[in-house]
């Protein structure tokens, strides 16, 4: 338990796993993102009520679970760093940050394309809507942050605390939210709630999810390969690695 | 109760926050201009939306708390600046007393001269925009609690900000998303009691802010500054 602790610290490490296991997440994730998409988009069945405009639940779900997630992987990568001055949780959370950003994007995205047809406009103010948009410049704000310091650790422990006090606030601010919509919008726009969708439609989404983690993970590997790269383009260790 | 030095912790406090007071006096500007700011952008909503005081009555609470919210941004923008640009937030920072409590007094110093004069002055704006009278006590209760939290909030920004070159508007996009429960939670308290309900709920919540962010934000705004400093 402890060796994989110490492990985890370790770039050479670290990079040397990424390498490993990056040859089979990718496979991997393809295949399940394309026999997800498949699944959901071409044999579970229309839905009754808003046809097959429901479909885009395959990509709009899972981006917004996984947006979430990664806030709080990018908050636990900086209290890591904060704590015990890891340089390798810097650079995991540096990574994390824009890829949450994008998947939060797509969640918005979709959410605009699909609320089109359903809801009649691009743009309605529902609670979660909201919610996803605050998540975005919390986001936005942690890449900011990290952009204006020159000096790239500091920057990071400004970053790991910025997403800390985020982490604090977040519930609240979704619960905020909750409340505001109570009051300004009585609810006359009913979301199909996720205990009500039938197996044969949630099977393929949860396996949309899995595959969406799985992509975050890629994601993050593949960042984290690409900052430990630019890191430690003096250490032996790397020199060594890239040439033989 | 005394600290390894041996100071009083509370006369420490009281001294600490006669001194910050004063130093604000000493450049009222700094007091008067998001005063001025405040009054300003309240001026500009008639003009933009029409004069007709039914609606402005109608908008009145959400204008006032935004307006708050903006101003409120602007006095965290000169938060620490001064101290960090003459060394002595540097000094603070070594010094034997926490960090972390040292700030208190600055923090209470920039709240008794922004966000409580700005709550006070607040019934006098919402009277122009049509606010009814018997609304005030609760737009003045929420704004001086309102106004606590977000100096709270927004000192974790600025701490995190103040070495960054053209830090303002930085500051603005990592603090405003985090505002939002205040601003509902104060709006809400002023539409309760607009519309004869009841606003204790969302005063007690914005009581309860207060509570946990004093708790809680000193010790962030300490990481902040210490980050700042590069300590």
């Amino acid at each position: 338990m402890w060796r994989i602790i110490h492990q985890l610290g370790s770039p050479p490490w670290v990079y040397r796993f990424c390498d490993r296991v990056i040859p089979w997440l990718l496979p991997l994730t393809a295949v399940a993102l394309i026999v997800g998409s498949a699944w959901g988009l071409l044999f579970a069945p229309t839905d009754y009520k808003q046809g097959d405009s429901y479909r885009i639940i395959y990509i709009h779900v899972p981006a917004a679970v996984v947006s979430l997630a990664g806030y709080y992987i990018m908050a636990f990568a900086g209290l890591v760093s904060l704590v015990w001055r890891i340089k390798l949780a810097d650079l995991a959370m540096r990574a994390a940050a824009p890829i949450g950003a994008a998947f939060t994007a797509v969640a918005l995205i979709t959410g605009a394309i699909w609320g089109k047809p359903t809801w009649g406009a691009w743009w309605v103010w529902d609670a979660r809507v909201t919610s996803m948009l605050i998540l975005f410049f919390l986001y936005v704000g942690v890449i900011a942050l990290f952009q204006a310091y020159d000096n790239k650790t500091i920057a990071a422990r400004a970053c790991a605390i910025l997403s800390l006090v985020g982490t604090v606030n977040i519930p609240i601010i979704y619960k905020s939210v909750d409340w505001w919509y109570s009051l300004h919008q009585p609810a006359s726009i009913k979301f199909t709630g996720s205990s009500a969708i039938d197996a044969s439609m949630l099977y393929p989404l949860l396996g949309m999810i899995v595959a969406f983690y799985a992509l975050f993970a890629l994601l993050l590997m593949l960042n984290l390969k690409q900052s430990l790269t630019s890191e430690y383009s003096q250490s032996n260790w790397l020199i060594k690695r890239i040439t033989t | 109760m005394a600290d390894q030095s041996g100071i009083d912790i509370l006369q420490y406090l009281r001294g600490q926050t006669a001194r910050h007071v004063r130093l604000q006096f000493a450049s009222p500007s700094e007091i008067v201009n998001p005063l001025l700011f405040f009054l300003l952008v309240v001026i500009l909503f008639p003009l933009g939306l029409g004069p007709d005081p039914e609606r402005l009555a109608l908008l009145a609470p959400g204008i006032l708390w935004v307006v708050a919210l903006l101003a409120n941004l602007m006095i965290c923008m000169r938060l620490f600046v001064d101290d960090f640009e003459d060394g002595s937030l540097e000094q603070l920072a070594m010094a034997s007393t926490p960090l972390a409590l040292s700030v208190i007094p600055q923090l209470l110093a920039a709240w008794m001269t922004g966000g409580l004069v700005l709550s006070l002055a607040a019934p006098l704006f919402g009277m122009m925009l049509g606010l009814p009278v018997s609304a005030a006590p609760v737009l003045v209760a929420s704004l001086l609690m309102g106004t606590a939290i977000m100096l709270l909030l927004g000192a974790v920004g600025a701490a995190l900000t103040v070495g960054v070159r053209r830090g303002g508007i930085l500051l603005a996009l990592l603090i405003l998303p985090l505002y939002i429960p205040v601003l509902i939670a104060g709006t809400r308290a002023l539409d309760e009691a607009l519309h004869s309900g009841d606003p204790a709920v969302a005063l007690a919540f914005l009581g309860a802010g207060v509570t946990g962010g004093l708790l809680l934000a000193p010790l962030a705004i300490a990481a902040g500054l210490r980050v700042s400093l590069e300590l």
